[in-house]
C-alpha cells in the first residue's frame, strides 16, 4: 500500500522550545494513525506542519507523493483539516460558513449549497443551520468545523482532537462518521487525549512526548508492552489478604502484589478467564467473600502512564 | 483571477458582518457628518476661499479626509481576522493567498461608498452643489474611491505588521491627522507659512482634493489654488500617487499577511 502521508525528521522550534523534535511518521493510504500525547507534547504543532499551516524548522513532508513545502496548494486540494480550535466565522450562520468553504473550493453556488445542507444534516446541525455560529455551543461549533473539513470530500483528513468537548453521545456519533469515512477509503490522521478513542479508531498509534515519538505500534502491541492480563481481587478487610494469597497465588505466573491501602491482591495470569473461574472456586472453598473480583486487561491508559510517567488526561481543561 | 473570485467570496463574508454588526458603519459615518456640520457652521464663518462658497470648497476636503481615515478600518479588520480561527480555515484551502486581502479591501471599498453617499446627502443639505456635467461629477467620485482603495492597502500593511487590533487601530489613525490637516482640505494653502505651504501643495491629499474641486466646479481662484507642478496638474499627480501606493503596498501587505499568518 502506498503511503498517503510521510514525514521525515520533522522539527519545529520556538526560540529554545523544541515543540517537535525529529519526528518520523507515515500513514498508508486508507488507514488511521492516532497521535497520542500529553498536553504540550507537540501534537498540534505536528498537525499544523503537515497541513501547510506552519513551516517546519527542518524535515520533509510529502502528502500523496507531493512535497508539502514546495507545493502547498496542490496538497491543500486533497486534504481536509479540522484544528484544535474551531475555524468557523462567528458572524456567519452554519450554512453560510459551509457554503463559503464550498465556494472557496470552487464547487459552484448550487453544489456548495447542496453540500452545506448535506453536511449540516450529517452532523445534526440542521435546526441551527440559519443561526450565526456565535450562538452555537462548543460541541456544535466543533461539529461545524469538522463539517468544514469535509466539504470537498477530501481523501486525506487531519483532525486535531476531534472529540474534545463533545458529550458522550456526540462523541460516539463522531466515531461512527469517522469509521464510515475510513470504510469509504479516507486516510485519517488524528490526535487525541482519549485513549479509548485511539483504541476505537486507530490502526496505528504513535505516542509522543516532548516532540519525540516514545512508542509506536498497533493498540495491541502497545498494550503488550505493559504486560498481559491480571487477576484483581478486592477484599472487605485487610485481614483476609493472607488467606486469599494462599488460595490463589498458585494460579499466577509471576509474583503477586498486595495493595494494602486498597485491600487488593493483584496476580498476573496467563489466561484471565480460566484463572477467574479457578480463583472463584478456591475462594468459595475457603469461605472468603471478596468485595470485587475481576480480570484486568491493560488499557492504553496503562501504556500512557508507563511511557510518559503521567496520566493522559492530566491538566486537560476540558472534560466532557 | 482566483484572487478576484475568492476575494469576492471573502468580501461577502465581511459584508455579512457589517450587516449583522452595523456599529462600525454607523460610527464611521457619524464622524464625517460631524465634520461637515462643524466646518460648515462653526469654522465656515472664519475661513473663506476666493471665488467659491466655503461650503462647496469644503466638501471635497471632507470627502477626501473621510476616505483617508476610513481606510484605517482595513488594517483593523485584518488584524482582527488574524486573531480568529477562520484564518486557519482559509489557509488550509487551495485558495489564492491574496484573497483575504482582496476581500477585505473590496468590502471596505463598499463600506466607503455607503459612507460617502450618506455624506453627499448631508453636504447637499448644508448647501453643497456641483457645477459641472454628470460625467465629471462621477469621475470625481471614481477618483475618490480609487484613492480610498489604495489607502486601504497601506492600512492593510500596517494592520498585518502589528500584533494586536488595538495597535492596528491607533497606528492606522495617528498619521492621518497631519496628513489631512497639512493640506488644502479645509483652508486654501496660500494662507499657510511659506514652508508649510510648500509641504501642503505637494501633499498627495491636496492633489486629490484639488482634482475633486476641479471636477465638481468647486475650485477657488487665483493664489488660493496653490502653486507648483502638483497643484497645476492635480489629476495627474493624484493618479501617479495612487499607482505608486498600489505598486508598493499590494506586494508589501501580501508579504505581511504570509508572515502574520504563519507566526
Ligand atoms: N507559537 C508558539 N510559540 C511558542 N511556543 C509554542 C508555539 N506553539 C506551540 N508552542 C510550544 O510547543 C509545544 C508543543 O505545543 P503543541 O500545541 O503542539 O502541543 P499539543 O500536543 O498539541 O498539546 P495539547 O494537548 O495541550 O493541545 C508546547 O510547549 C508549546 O508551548
Ligand atoms: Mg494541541
Amino acid at each position: 500500500m502506498a503511503d498517503a502521508i510521510v514525514a521525515r525528521g520533522l522539527v519545529k522550534t520556538y526560540g529554545s522550545v523544541r515543540a517537535v523534535d525529529g519526528l518520523d511518521l507515515n500513514v498508508p493510504e486508507g488507514t488511521v494513525l492516532g497521535l497520542l500525547g500529553p498536553n504540550g507534547a507537540g501534537k498540534t504543532t505536528t498537525v499544523r506542519m503537515l497541513t501547510t499551516l506552519i513551516t517546519p524548522t527542518a524535515g520533509q513532508i510529502t502528502v500523496r507523493g507531493v512535497d508539502v513545502l514546495a507545493h502547498p496548494n496542490e496538497v491543500r486540494r486533497v486534504i481536509g483539516v479540522s484544528g484544535q480550535y474551531a475555524a468557523v466565522d462567528e458572524h456567519l450562520t452554519g450554512h453560510e460558513n459551509l457554503e463559503m468553504v464550498g465556494r472557496l473550493y470552487h464547487l459552484g453556488k448550487k453544489r456548495a449549497r447542496a453540500r452545506a445542507r448535506e453536511l449540516l444534516e450529517r452532523f445534526d446541525l440542521t435546526d441551527a443551520a440559519d443561526r450565526p455560529s456565535k450562538t452555537y455551543s462548543g460541541g456544535m461549533r466543533r461539529r461545524l468545523d469538522l463539517a468544514g473539513a469535509l466539504v470537498a470530500a477530501p481523501p486525506i483528513l487531519f483532525l486535531d482532537e476531534p472529540t474534545t468537548g463533545l458529550d458522550p453521545r456526540s462523541r460516539i456519533g463522531m466515531w461512527d462518521v469517522l469509521n464510515e469515512l475510513v470504510r469509504e477509503g479516507t486516510t485519517l490522521l488524528l490526535t487525541t487525549q482519549y485513549l479509548e478513542e485511539a483504541d476505537e479508531l486507530a490502526e496505528d498509534i504513535i505516542v509522543i512526548d516532548h516532540g519525540r515519538a516514545i512508542a509506536r505500534g498497533t493498540p495491541d502491541q502497545l498494550k503488550q508492552q505493559v504486560g498481559g492480563e491480571r487477576l484483581e481481587i478486592t477484599l472487605h478487610s485487610k485481614a483476609d489478604a493472607s488467606a486469599v494469597v494462599s488460595a490463589v497465588a498458585a494460579l499466577g505466573l509471576a509474583d503477586y502484589t498486595i495493595d494494602d491501602a486498597a485491600h487488593r491482591v493483584v496476580v498476573p495470569v496467563a489466561d484471565g478467564t480460566e484463572a477467574l473461574f479457578e480463583a472463584v472456586r478456591r475462594l468459595d472453598a475457603a469461605k472468603i467473600k471478596p468485595a470485587d473480583i475481576g480480570v484486568h486487561r491493560p488499557t492504553l491508559d496503562d501504556v500512557f502512564l508507563k511511557l510518559t510517567g503521567r496520566p493522559a488526561e492530566d491538566e486537560t481543561e476540558e472534560e466532557p | 483571477m482566483d484572487a478576484i473570485i475568492d476575494g469576492w467570496v471573502v468580501a461577502k463574508r465581511n459584508l455579512i458582518k457589517i450587516k449583522r454588526v452595523p456599529d462600525l458603519l454607523i460610527f464611521s459615518t457619524i464622524q464625517p457628518i460631524m465634520f461637515v456640520l462643524l466646518f460648515a457652521y462653526v469654522f465656515g464663518g472664519a475661513i473663506s476661499a476666493p471665488g467659491v462658497n466655503y461650503r462647496e470648497f469644503l466638501m471635497a476636503g471632507i470627502f477626501t479626509q473621510t476616505v483617508a481615515f476610513g481606510s484605517s478600518i482595513t488594517g483593523m479588520g485584518l488584524a482582527e481576522d488574524m486573531t480568529k480561527g477562520i484564518i486557519d480555515r482559509f489557509r488550509s484551502l487551495p485558495m489564492s493567498r491574496a484573497a483575504v486581502l482582496v476581500g477585505r479591501t473590496t468590502s471596505d471599498l463598499i463600506n466607503n461608498v455607503l459612507v460617502v453617499v450618506i455624506m453627499a446627502i448631508c453636504g447637499l443639505i448644508v448647501g453643497w452643489r456641483t457645477h459641472t456635467n454628470a460625467l465629471d461629477v462621477a469621475a470625481g467620485f471614481g477618483l475618490l474611491f480609487l484613492f480610498g482603495y489604495a489607502m486601504s492597502w497601506i492600512s492593510a500593511t500596517i494592520g498585518l505588521s502589528v500584533r494586536s487590533v488595538e495597535v492596528a487601530q491607533s497606528a492606522g489613525f495617528i498619521w492621518m491627522f497631519p496628513l489631512t490637516f497639512l493640506s488644502n482640505a479645509f483652508v486654501p494653502t496660500d494662507t499657510l507659512p511659506t514652508f508649510l505651504q510648500y509641504v501642503a501643495d505637494w501633499n498627495p491629499i491636496s492633489a486629490i482634493v484639488a482634482a475633486l474641486r476641479d471636477l465638481w466646479g468647486n475650485a477657488p481662484t487665483g493664489a488660493a489654488r496653490g502653486s507648483g507642478w502638483s497643484m497645476e496638474n492635480p489629476g495627474l499627480y493624484s493618479m501617479i500617487t495612487i499607482a505608486v501606493i498600489l505598486v508598493v503596498f499590494v506586494p508589501l501587505s501580501i508579504r505581511a499577511y504570509r508572515r502574520a499568518a504563519s507566526r
